[in-house]
């Protein structure tokens, strides 16, 4: 498998890096503390393709506590926090876009 | 159902231990992901967007109420209180915890159910007519032999690491609910001339980014040889099949790049070689799984009893009209549970409606239950008599929507709301479809109409072969939606044709819509089908239709 | 990379030579390409010839020699390509080899039941632990489906055993 650092890292904008917990497979954002956290908020963000390459090393050399990491794109709200960057990272975030048949 | 003896129960609570150690290792970091991921894949665990997703198999699409309600406490306890039955006869809980899963595993275990081989590069869950050994006229219940390849496949040392995934798929029916020939391989049971019980073995169908509809590699073979055929043509692939692109490494592609006949004599070639061996099924072993099927003790009742006579609530005559099939015994009936209420997922059960549909079938069904590709369940062994009496009970717990095969008995992978692969989501658009069909006269007018969704190419939702076939993309980093129609599954597979430019997220109903008003006044008559009437007027009076105004 | 044999970790016996080295004495394992180069050869020398085959190859070629390799080593390039399970299975099953089937390349423990149910005698074990736990996960499944080569009796052989026992 192509790891992830081999490929051509190149970032549009404010960017994290992100993944699933091993044990249990939840969303998790990699902080600027080299851990990992479930709140996009306290997720580092980096602005340059060298300081996204640097933290996906970081993550991915986490093979035990994470799984897929992966650079992904955010937007900064006007209150400085990161907020998804696509479709994908807010369902990711926020969860499904539609009602579950049961009560979470 | 198939009874599991205890050689089955040793081998299934080994499988759960060798998978436990599995775990611990990866969980210790004794495993990096990259090993684990091969393993866990063998046993139905991916990684979703949310959470890891785990997909038991449901062989031949047969659970007894007890395997249900096993189900439904596996969904309460380790999930979230449901499950999706998929396109292939398996269930999918969502939220599960890698951690807990051997538990899950084990819970399983004890009623005989389990996730082997439902992911990787192996033989997936072998699938059949959920109609298997209760339709009319099957010439033999193709669960026997399902179950039979099933066993044979089962961890097999040869192909357990082929070029890409290998569904098979089984029917016995003329008319094919189990839509063998978009299967890698698609097996018909049938009799030659001389009565000798075989298959016409169907090969590289199969749909994703290359679709195919399989062909037929050999017209007749005999029952007994099934498994050495088999064998034959997955040497060939092991051997022959591309590894240096996934996106070509299914059959299918081996197939096309030989041509199916070269193809066909590189299998014969090989089959001759191990036809008289140990691969043969004897009358032994079929009699032996056969008789660990149970098959009710049908009572002698009249077609037409009193009790369903006197019902006349218009719901039941519509929901009897829709949803209930002929027996092959007189006095009982198919009854398909819609999974697809309005504005539902399709596909999703909660607990609480698998636990009352299991004690439903123990009342109703001699305690069984079918799941069929279409992401619906049905009873199949109920006496005409009690309709009434199960319709009611049905409709309480909302599976008696009275649309199987109508424009909202829409199929649908799960798309982006769970899928990591997925490019667009496919549940809001079936549900918003869903809602725009709600009435019953109108999708009835409209009649029989397949609509399939898949949220990206790998075309979980089947989408190349619905009536109208729905594929989400992306551009730019919106959802759009590429539209296909006279597509077709069954005995008369084919794979749709795109009728134009891809539309957004919140034009598809209205698209849709556009297609079947197009239909409806272009029809020549009013039992004309849709598919047929696309049939025989191509694409263009749709395409015009649709782009006329965007 | 540990060598196990029979369920234990042993020694090998076999110098794997480069295709440019002048082949010393003794027990050798060469490339398919040098052995089919000049096979007569190198067959008649002194000491035992084994042939790394690579897995896109077909192993009917070899027929003619198989009565004089002492090894033949299958390649697993990867976890995932399973092509070496069928050459194995053809070169013990219908070609008849009796020598060495030796496992190389990404050999781990979960595929040890396949390996040797397809005639694998050899394991070239990539991790210490994994060669360690050999016998423990040989022994893992009890109960097997399908007839191989190996000659293990199936799932229906059992069941058919124990009906005749009922028979009685």
């Amino acid at each position: 498998m192509t790891s992830p650092l081999q490929q051509k890292i190149k970032i549009t904008g404010p960017s994290i890096v992100t993944a699933n917990r091993t044990s249990d497979g939840a969303v998790i954002y990699r902080t600027a503390q080299q851990g990992w956290s479930v709140d996009l908020a306290k997720a580092a963000v980096v602005r340059t393709a060298d300081a996204a390459r640097a933290l996906l090393a970081e993550a991915v050399a986490d093979d035990l506590g994470a799984v897929g990491a992966y650079i992904a794109p955010v937007s900064i709200a006007d209150d400085g926090a990161p907020t998804p960057g696509n479709l994908r990272e807010r369902i990711r975030r926020n969860g499904v876009t539609i009602d579950l048949p049961v009560c979470a | 159902m198939y009874a599991y003896d205890e050689i089955d129960r040793a081998f299934l609570s080994e499988r759960v231990s060798e998978f436990r150690d599995q775990v611990a290792r990866r969980l210790s970091g004794e495993l990096t992901e990259d090993e684990f991921k091969s393993l866990r894949l063998m046993n139905g665990v991916y990684l979703q967007l949310h959470a890891y997703m785990f997909r038991v198999a449901i062989p031949y699409g047969t659970l007894s109420s007890a395997q249900l309600r096993r189900l439904a406490a596996v969904a309460r306890k380790y999930d979230r209180g449901y499950g999706h039955f998929t396109t292939r006869q398996n269930i999918q809980y969502n939220w599960i915890k890698l951690a807990e899963l051997p538990d899950a595993m084990e819970e399983l275990a004890e009623v005989g159910i389990h996730a082997i081989q439902t992911s990787g590069n192996c033989v997936r869950n072998i699938t059949a007519d959920q109609w298997s050994g209760v339709t009319p006229g099957e010439v033999d219940d193709p669960r026997i032999w399902a179950e039979v390849l099933r066993q044979y496949t089962t961890l097999h040392p040869e192909f357990s690491f082929l070029p890409r995934k290998f569904k098979i798929a089984i029917t016995a029916s003329d008319h094919d609910r189990a839509a063998i020939k978009i299967h890698d391989i698609g097996l018909k049971l049938k009799r030659n001339d001389e009565g000798r019980l075989g298959f016409e073995v169907l090969v590289g169908g199969g749909l994703g980014r290359t679709p195919f509809i399989g062909k037929t590699v050999n017209a007749f073979v005999p029952a007994r040889d099934i498994v050495s055929y088999v064998e034959a043509v997955l040497r060939v692939y092991n051997q022959c099949g591309r590894r240096d692109n996934i996106y070509k490494a299914r059959i299918k592609i081996l197939v096309h790049e030989l041509g199916a006949e070269a193809f066909a004599r590189d299998v014969e070639a090989e089959w001759a070689q191990i036809r008289d061996s140990a691969l043969v099924v004897d009358d032994d072993m079929v009699a032996d799984i056969r008789s660990r099927f149970s098959y009710p003790d049908y009572q002698e009742l009249p077609e037409t009893p009193g009790e369903l006579v006197r019902e006349t609530d218009p719901h039941f005559r519509t929901w009897l009209h829709n949803s209930v099939a002929p027996h092959k015994e007189p006095g009982y009936a198919i009854v398909t549970l819609s999974l697809k209420p309005v504005g539902g997922a399709p596909g999703d059960a909660t607990a609480e409606q698998m636990d009352a549909i299991a004690d439903l079938a123990d009342r109703y069904s001699f305690g069984e239950i079918r799941v069929g590709h279409e992401q619906n369940l049905a009873l199949p062994n109920v006496a005409k008599r009690d309709l009434p009496a199960l319709w009611r009970a049905l409709d309480r717990i909302g599976v008696a929507t009275p649309n199987v095969n109508l424009v909202s008995d829409i199929i649908a992978c799960p798309g982006l709301d769970y899928c990591s692969l997925a490019n667009a989501r496919s549940i809001p658009v079936a549900q918003e479809l869903t809602r725009r069909f709600a009435d019953h006269d109108l999708a009835a007018m409209i009649g029989r109409l397949h609509i399939n969704i898949s949220g990206c190419i790998n075309a979980c939702g089947h989408h190349h072969v619905g009536h109208i076939g729905i594929l989400g993309v992306e551009k730019n980093g919106e959802e759009f939606y590429q539209i296909t129609i006279g597509g077709r599954a069954d005995e008369g597979a084919v794979v749709g044709t795109l009728i134009g430019p891809a539309v957004r997220f919140t034009e598809v109903a209205d698209v849709i819509e556009d297609i079947v008003e197009a239909y409806l006044a272009l029809r020549a008559r009013p039992d004309e089908l849709f598919i047929d009437a696309v049939a025989r007027l191509g694409v263009q009076p749709f395409k015009e239709r649709v782009y006329a105004t965007r | 990379m540990p060598l196990v044999k029979a369920n234990v970790i042993v020694s090998d016996d076999f110098v794997q030579v480069a295709d440019d080295a002048p082949l010393p004495d003794g027990a050798i394992l060469i490339s398919a390409t040098r052995l089919l180069a000049d096979a007569e050869t190198i067959l008649r020398r002194n000491g035992n010839t084994g042939v790394v085959w690579p897995n896109n190859r077909s192993v009917a070629e070899l027929v003619p020699y198989l009565g004089r390799l002492a090894v033949i080593a299958l390649v697993f390039p990867t976890f995932r390509d399973g092509r070496a399970y069928t050459q194995a299975r053809l070169l013990r099953e219908r070609y008849g080899f009796e020598g060495e089937l030796r496992a190389t390349g990404q050999v781990l423990r979960d595929q040890f039941v396949f390996m040797l149910r397809s005639g694998f005698d050899a394991f070239d074990v990539k991790k210490d632990s994994d060669a360690e736990a050999f016998c423990q996960v040989a022994r893992r499944y009890s109960v097997v489906y399908q007839p191989t080569g190996d000659g293990r009796a199936t799932a229906h052989d059992s069941r058919r055993a124990l009906q005749d026992e009922d028979a009685r």
